[in-house]
């Protein structure tokens, strides 16, 4: 049971990530068709991926401590001066590295 | 709604060239944000086959690295229905985006449109509605800069796997603020000033109270919701 389970389980998760998904892309589409969103709705939907940001980072923060306040302040920082996020994650992992290897 | 009045949008293959050339920009960073997830899903434990089909199916960079977080790899019917339910929270925003295109490709035949909303994303998006507004009617266009993301998405996975498969201590290394720094970033250009930030904080402390008393995904979804919610009241004079 439980080999069928690891060896079907990750696809058939992978599988239902993909229905959900595409049923929120094409849900928009279709339903503007039949009921307009109102101002209210809309503003959820806007406030939805900082939330969805938040919600994930700030846990992460708060159960690894210093050295993750660091690595998201170095990358936040350095994607509001340079705007690049390339840079501000590789920057926000080597702070993570370096104060972690110093003892934080 | 009365689309009669609007001329149908064509499909060509200009089109869709034009609109894979102007995503050439943003492919880079497009591609560092692939590799650090398929680095994440090598440390989650996916097999290299997972990560790939994942970014091919699911190709929604949020909802792949919310769902790398309480991955366990072993899937109860259950844990079908959560993680189902939390991939379509994470992703609701795209039903903003999807509505946002009624006007535009209303007017073109439902078989036409639906298999093109697959490639929907927000950065693609945002580029087709400028496109649009600038007078531009080649569906094409959207479709093309679909592609070219969704292409450089895939490919991308894989070197990011196996780099992130090669490092035996991930947490020493640092890498497993890949995807903090990454969500971390991606919240700079969503900020509107600090009154609509209100509800990113209210998410935030949400989630932190609830991941001292539940595991896995829950905290984050519920947390997203409050935030969500409360965006929803929060008024837009600022």
């Amino acid at each position: 049971m439980t080999g069928t389970e690891s060896l079907y389980g990750p696809i058939a998760a992978i599988l239902a990530m993909a229905i959900a998904t595409f049923l929120t892309r094409t849900a928009g589409f279709w339903l503007m068709a039949h009921v307009p969103l109102t101002v209210r709705v809309r503003r959820m939907l806007e406030a939805l991926p900082g939330s969805i940001v938040a919600a994930t980072v700030l846990p992460i923060i708060v159960k690894s401590g210093l050295p993750a306040m660091l690595a998201i302040a170095a990358a936040a920082a350095l994607m509001v001066a340079r705007r690049n996020e390339f840079l501000a994650v590789a920057v926000g992992v080597a702070v993570a590295a370096g104060s972690r290897a110093l003892g934080l | 709604m009365q689309d009669s009045a609007i001329i149908a949008p064509r499909w060509t293959l200009t089109g869709i060239i034009e609109g894979m050339r102007a995503s050439l920009v943003v492919l880079p960073s497009l591609a560092m944000f692939a590799a650090g997830f398929g680095a994440v899903a090598a440390q989650k434990g996916l097999t290299l086959f997972e990560a790939t089909m994942m970014s091919a199916v699911v190709y929604a960079g949020v909802s792949q690295f919310v769902a790398m977080e309480g991955w366990t790899g072993q899937f109860t019917l259950a844990g079908l229905a959560t993680i189902t339910a939390i991939t379509m929270i994470v992703n609701l925003r795209f039903v903003l985006l999807g509505g946002a295109l009624r006007p535009w490709l209303g007017p073109l035949p439902a078989w036409q449109v639906y298999p093109s909303l697959f490639f929907l994303s927000d950065a693609g998006w945002l580029m087709a509605m400028r496109y649009r507004a600038e007078g531009g009617n080649d569906a094409g266009y959207f479709l093309g800069t679909g592609l070219a993301r969704w292409t450089a998405w895939i490919i991308a996975t894989v070197p990011g796997y196996l780099a992130g498969a090669a490092v035996a201590d991930p947490h020493r290394f640092g890498l497993d603020m890949i995807m903090p720094a990454f969500f971390s970033a991606l919240l700079v250009p969503l900020w509107r000033g600090p009154r609509r930030a209100l509800s990113w904080l209210i998410a935030g402390l949400v989630a932190v109270t609830l991941a001292q008393l539940t595991s896995g995904w829950w905290f984050i979804v519920i947390g997203a919701l409050a935030g969500s919610i409360a965006g929803g009241w929060i008024d837009d004079r600022d």
